[in-house]
Order: structure tokens, then C-alpha cells, then sequence
């Protein structure tokens, strides 16, 4: 109790202050948020928005970024790529904010993207996925294959065996994550047992269950998206499957381990950059936060944190660059050092692919659905498209390499 | 032995596509494929009987009577739907399209403002058997006994009860019928009501396998939609056959190709009965009995 009431002291006074005049005619900075609050992924993607409101809640009772307030554009994208097209036009074009926070899935990423571009505004993408963009329109807080692959195919292999599975959502961000996989179990001498590329939106996996079984791989990595998809599990549970699954996208993300009853993901191993048993005093501290806003919120995410990350990124790069021009903000990113302390310990931004470094938890879903975590990889950096070519300091290509299709 | 696995390894294929397919469209058939209302909100009295059934089983009741329960409560939404909207648009059947979309839409968002973006699941039971060399989900067996059960069930309604002559003499000659002095907007109200009370039992069914959100009816429309569409009207002369044949294609090409061949396989299937029997199966085989 004590601890709490210098926090809301503090909150009330900044509030009168910003409402007793000195703050107001300070122009407030515009954000746009566009996310998924309707539709396939809502379950995983609500949680951003709360999470956006809460840094916006907070940074605004703090006096607001370098003294002026944030206003929060709000549109629910309907987990439809087309929504995010409209919008993102309707936010760079009418409501002219100064920068937008949006996406869930990668293909309404690469649907943006291009209108991003086109208006030469400044996206902010707060999820895992699976890498290779470059684009100086574009920063990218979520995790990257070399955080969540080169982290989990390894340990996973060493510890159950050489003999991979994959099932892969049918879409850029499954395809492109299992070629990732397959390189990395072809590198680390395995083989793989299979690949399946399931379309979205499909929920009955009988066969692909039966042929899993017939494979007989030492384990499953599943790259599975959306809730029809997430089906997979229980039913592979009912039918015995009983092996080990590897993911980059499950728990972190759809709290499959919350909703479905235990043991169907037993053995799962995720990795992560956040997730809210992660037993840190920065996770407590904005669990705490959270809780206390969004009482009914049913799981705090990899992405609620990437998205309250990146709103503190955004009040310090502006901060130190003293504009909200977006070469103003990037030649700050180019010095290499913008980083934040935040509820998944010290992460910064990298100046060549303007992605973010994570500490990297893996995160094991036990019998009775509580989770675990046998290792943790401090600090990775985004190092895959630097390393391939990609330097947004020098030029910007604004593409989306692949390590098939590395950068000229 | 490995011949009985591969051949039990397909039949199981087949029957589990079978009962989706016959389980998901039973509801549709009657709505749908008798009536012809074009039911766009067939989906979601789907997601309605599996949210009553979780509900109903994580307040204690057994399975079975948590299944009936999603059933009822989607049957007398049903009921409620027919009397206050679909009723006055039996002759527009444009207008249902609009009418019966509206209503999902409210129906999802409404589900996702009240009930939240997800439910918790109540897990699958029975397990797993092994059969032949291979392990299977038991409770897909029974979904498979059910899809059996729920034909001849109807084909007893139907064909066996005084009610199922008044409801075929109602939507076959609603004025004659009327003549004959059968209350024909209550025999209407009851088949639809009937209608959405199998779709409920299609989510209720469903529910301990699936993930539990407000779109999760979604899911189940395209292939309804096609089994309902292949076999015409008629549920025992159409949407049986249409689900075996549909369920061979599928099976096959799934077992052979993968998923996306499976869903490519069935739209095919359809394309190429709309253009070659424009009744459907059932129209096809009425024709050919009557030549």
C-alpha cells in the first residue's frame, strides 16, 4: 500500500498538471493502433492494446513524452488483412499520427507494409516472427528466428533427439519459420521426419495426426497460428500422440497452456522473450501494473510486453532526438544505444536491422500445465540480417529477405 | 498386418471425415436443404450448443447431458430466431442471406464482448486406443457412432412420426397443407427450431475438441455448406451419399497430398456437381427414379 500511494500521488498531480494548462498547448503526439481486437486472433492479440493503454497511461501521468500528451488512435483490424490496409491509410493519411503501433500476423504485416512505405511513415511491429525485414519504415520489437530457433531447435534436439516434425501454419510466417527450422536441424546433422503446412482456419488434424504418428520423429516442432489451428493439440492428446513439441509461437503468445485442459501440452517447449510466469522483479512489477488496470485480463504475453517496450523506446528516442521526424528518431537508433530496462530485462535496438535484442526464456509446459524454465539465453541480438547484408544506416531496400533469399 | 493397419488407418480417415461432415451439415440439410433458407448463421448455433455444452459441463453434468443441453438451448434460439425474424422473409429469400449474416456477426462480436476472446476447454475424454498397430482418439470413434445414430434418427422423424409427415407435407405444399388444417407457421417454427437444435448438437459434440472462441462456428460452414450443397435437398437421398463421397475425396487427398489438397479436393467436388447435377445429388437421383 505504501509503495502505491506516491505512484498515484504523483499520477493525480501530473493529471492536474496536464489539465491546469502548462501541458495543454503542448500538441499531443498521435499514435495509431492497429490490432486485432475481433476475429481468429483476437484471444492472443487484445492483450497489445491494454498493454499500449497502460505505457500511454502511464508516460502521459509522467508528464507525457518530452511534455506532451499521447493520443491513442485505436482501430480493431478484425484479424483481417484488409481492415489493416484501410487503416493504416486512414491513420497515415487522415488521422496523420506520428506513429503507428500494428500487427499480429505476418501476412497482415507484409499487407501494411507497403502503405507504410508509400506514405513513408513509421510502423512499430510488437511481434515474434519470422524475420528478414529490412526497411527503415519499420521497427520490429518481437523476437526473430535466430532469438527463438537457433535458441530451441539445438536444445531440443540434444536433449530428445535428431528426428523432426514440422507443422507449419500455410502462410509466409509458417513457411518461411519451417525453412528456418530445416536449415537448422540440417546444420546441426538431424533429419527431418516431415513437413506439413496446414491452411488457416483448419481445426480437424486427423490425418496429420496419423501421419505424425506413422513419421515416428523424436519430436514436433508446431508453428501452428490462429484458434481453429490451436484445435491441433487436443486432439493429438486424444489420440495419444504423446511426443515433445517445440515452438516459437504457442504459450508466448495464445496461452494454449491456460485454455485447454492439462496434460494435452504436456512437454512443450516454447521460447520466448516474455511471458507472465517469467519470476523476475521487473515481470512482477508490470504484472502488478497490469493487474491493477486490467483486472480481467486473462493472459499477459510475449507481445503485451513487446508492445509496452516499444511505447517506452518510442518516448525515449523522441526524447533524446528532441522531434518526432522519423530520421531524427533513426539516426538516434544508428547510435546503437537505445535500449530500455523493461519487465523482460535490458533490451536494445540494433542499428542495422532496426529489430531488438531479447534475453530469450525457454519456457516448458509440465504435466499439469504450469510452466518451467530449464534455460535462458541472455541477451541475443538480431544478428541474421546484419549479418546477411541488410544495413539500414547505408541504404533501405525495404524487403523481406529469407535465408533462401539473403540480400544481394 | 501392415495391410490391416493401412486399411483400418483409411477407414478411420474416412469415418472421422464422414462424421464431420454429416454431423456439421445435419442442421443446414434441414434449414438449408428443406426449408431453403439460406442460414448464414448456421456457424454460429454451432459455437451457441458448444458454449452451453463447456458451460454445462464445468457446472457438473456428465458429457452426454451437457451435448443435449447446448442442443436445447441452440434449438429454442432457434425457435426464438424463426418467430421473430425469419418468418416475416420466407419469400425473400435474398433478404435471409442479409438477415441470417447480421445475425452471426451480432451473435460473434456479442460473444466476444460478453463471454471474452476465449473460453477454457473441457478436454477430451475416453483417451486413446490402439488399433491395428496405431493409436487413435477413442472419442473420434464415438463421434463416428454418432454421425450413424444421428441419420437414422432423423430418417424416424421424418419418415416414421406423425410429425415428420405434417413438417414434409408443409414444406412440400404449404397451402394444401394448410387446407388439410395443419398449422403450418408452427411446423415451420418446430423445423427450424430442429434445424438449429442440430447444429447445437454439432458444437456440443464437437466442443471437447476444439478450441473454444466466438469464431469457432466459422470453422464448420464451408464444409457444411458443401455437403449441404452437393446433395440437395433431400438429407437421406443427398446429404448422406454427398458426405460418404465428399469424405473419400477428402480422406484420400489429405492422406495423399495434405490438408490444403483435402480442402482444394472438396470445393472441386462441388464445382463440378453444381455444373453437372444443379439439384444435387439427391435431384439427380429423384430424376432418375422418375425416368
Amino acid at each position: 500500500m505504501t509503495r502505491h500511494n506516491p505512484a498515484r500521488a504523483c499520477a493525480l498531480a501530473a493529471t492536474l498538471a496536464l489539465g491546469g494548462g502548462a501541458a495543454m498547448a503542448q500538441e499531443p503526439i498521435k499514435i495509431g493502433v492497429l490490432e486485432d481486437q475481433s476475429g481468429d486472433f483476437a484471444a492472443a492479440t487484445m492483450v497489445k492494446v491494454h498493454a499500449i493503454e497502460l505505457a500511454a497511461e502511464e508516460i502521459n501521468a509522467a508528464g507525457g513524452i518530452a511534455g506532451r500528451p499521447i493520443e491513442l488512435v485505436v482501430y480493431d483490424t478484425q484479424s483481417d488483412n484488409r481492415r489493416y490496409q484501410e487503416f493504416m491509410r486512414r491513420v497515415l493519411q487522415r488521422d496523420k499520427v506520428d506513429v503507428v503501433f500494428a500487427g499480429f500476423s505476418s501476412a497482415s504485416r507484409e499487407a501494411y507494409r507497403p502503405i507504410v512505405n508509400q506514405f513513408d511513415g513509421l510502423a512499430f511491429y510488437n511481434n515474434q516472427y519470422e524475420g528478414g525485414v529490412c526497411d527503415a519504415n519499420m521497427i520490429v520489437t518481437g523476437a526473430v528466428p535466430e532469438q527463438q530457433f537457433s535458441t530451441l531447435i539445438p536444445w531440443m534436439m540434444e536433449t530428445y533427439g535428431k528426428n523432426v516434425y514440422t507443422l507449419a501454419a500455410d502462410y509466409n510466417f509458417g513457411q518461411i519459420s519451417a525453412e528456418w527450422v530445416r536449415n537448422i536441424v540440417a546444420e546441426n546433422g538431424g533429419t527431418m521426419a516431415g513437413e506439413e503446412f496446414i491452411p488457416l482456419g483448419v481445426s480437424q488434424f486427423s490425418q496429420t495426426i496419423q501421419n505424425i504418428q506413422g513419421a515416428k520423429p523424436d519430436f514436433v516442432v508446431t508453428l501452428l497460428v490462429g484458434a481453429a489451428q490451436a484445435s491441433y493439440y487436443e486432439q493429438a492428446a486424444s489420440a495419444g500422440v504423446g511426443l515433445p513439441m517445440a515452438s516459437s509461437v504457442n504459450v508466448g503468445q495464445g496461452y494454449e497452456h491456460k485454455r485447454f485442459t492439462p496434460p494435452s501440452l504436456k512437454d512443450m517447449y516454447v521460447t520466448t522473450n516474455y511471458i507472465e510466469e517469467i519470476d523476475t522483479p521487473a515481470s512482477q512489477a508490470f504484472i502488478a501494473k497490469f493487474k491493477a488496470k486490467y483486472p480481467d485480463e486473462p493472459y499477459i504475453n510475449q507481445e503485451a510486453a513487446n508492445s509496452y517496450i516499444a511505447m517506452n523506446l518510442y518516448k525515449l528516442m523522441v526524447e533524446r532526438a528532441g522531434s518526432t521526424d522519423r530520421e531524427a528518431l533513426r539516426a538516434e537508433i544508428a547510435k546503437g544505444d537505445v535500449c530500455f530496462d523493461g519487465p523482460s530485462g535490458n533490451v536494445c535496438l540494433d542499428p542495422k536491422s532496426q529489430h531488438m535484442s531479447h534475453t530469450i526464456f525457454l519456457a516448458k509446459v509440465e504435466a499439469d500445465h504450469s510452466i518451467t524454465f530449464p534455460k535462458v539465453w541472455e541477451n541475443i541480438a538480431p544478428y541474421w540480417l546484419g549479418e546477411a547484408g541488410c544495413d539500414l544506416t547505408k541504404n533501405d531496400p525495404s524487403e523481406q529477405y529469407t535465408p533462401s533469399n539473403p540480400p544481394k | 498386418m501392415d495391410v490391416v493397419s493401412t486399411v483400418f488407418s483409411f477407414a478411420y480417415q474416412f469415418g472421422d471425415a464422414f462424421a464431420f461432415l454429416v454431423i456439421s451439415a445435419a442442421g443446414l440439410a434441414v434449414i438449408f436443404g428443406m426449408m431453403g433458407v439460406i442460414n448464414l448463421a448456421h456457424g454460429e448455433f454451432i459455437m451457441c450448443g458448444a458454449y452451453v455444452t463447456v458451460a454445462a459441463s464445468r457446472i457438473g453434468a456428465p458429457l452426454p447431458l451437457a451435448i443435449l443441453c447446448g442442443a436445447l438451448v441452440a434449438g429454442l434460439v432457434g425457435m426464438a430466431v424463426e418467430r421473430l425474424v425469419i418468418r416475416r422473409l420466407y419469400h425473400r429469400p435474398l433478404d435471409t442471406i442479409v438477415a441470417t449474416w447480421g445475425m452471426s456477426l451480432i451473435a460473434t462480436q456479442g460473444t466476444l464482448i460478453v463471454l471474452g476472446s476465449t473460453m477454457q476447454g473441457i478436454g477430451t475424454p475416453l483417451g486413446s486406443v490402439a488399433i491395428a498397430g496405431g493409436a487413435y482418439s477413442a472419442y473420434r470413434l464415438v463421434l463416428m457412432a454418432a454421425a450413424i445414430a444421428l441419420l437414422v434418427g432423423l430418417w424416424l422423424l421424418f419418415y416414421r412420426t406423425r410429425w415428420g409427415v405434417l413438417a414434409r407435407a408443409t414444406i412440400q405444399a404449404p397451402h394444401m397443407a394448410r387446407a388439410l388444417g395443419v398449422e403450418t407457421g408452427r411446423v415451420y417454427g418446430m423445423t427450424f427450431g430442429l434445424g438449429a437444435a442440430l447444429a447445437g448438437l454439432a458444437g456440443g459434440l464437437y466442443a471437447p475438441t476444439m478450441t473454444m472462441v466466438p469464431t469457432m462456428g466459422a470453422t464448420f460452414i464451408v464444409e457444411s455448406f458443401v455437403t449441404v450443397v452437393v446433395g440437395g435437398a433431400d438429407i437421406f437421398l443427398g446429404a448422406a451419399p454427398a458426405a460418404a463421397i465428399l469424405a473419400v475425396i477428402r480422406a484420400g487427398l489429405t492422406a495423399w497430398q495434405g490438408q490444403l489438397f483435402g480442402q482444394i479436393g472438396l470445393l472441386l467436388a462441388v464445382i463440378v456437381v453444381i455444373r453437372l447435377m444443379p439439384g444435387g445429388l439427391s435431384g439427380w437421383l429423384a430424376a432418375r427414379a422418375r425416368r
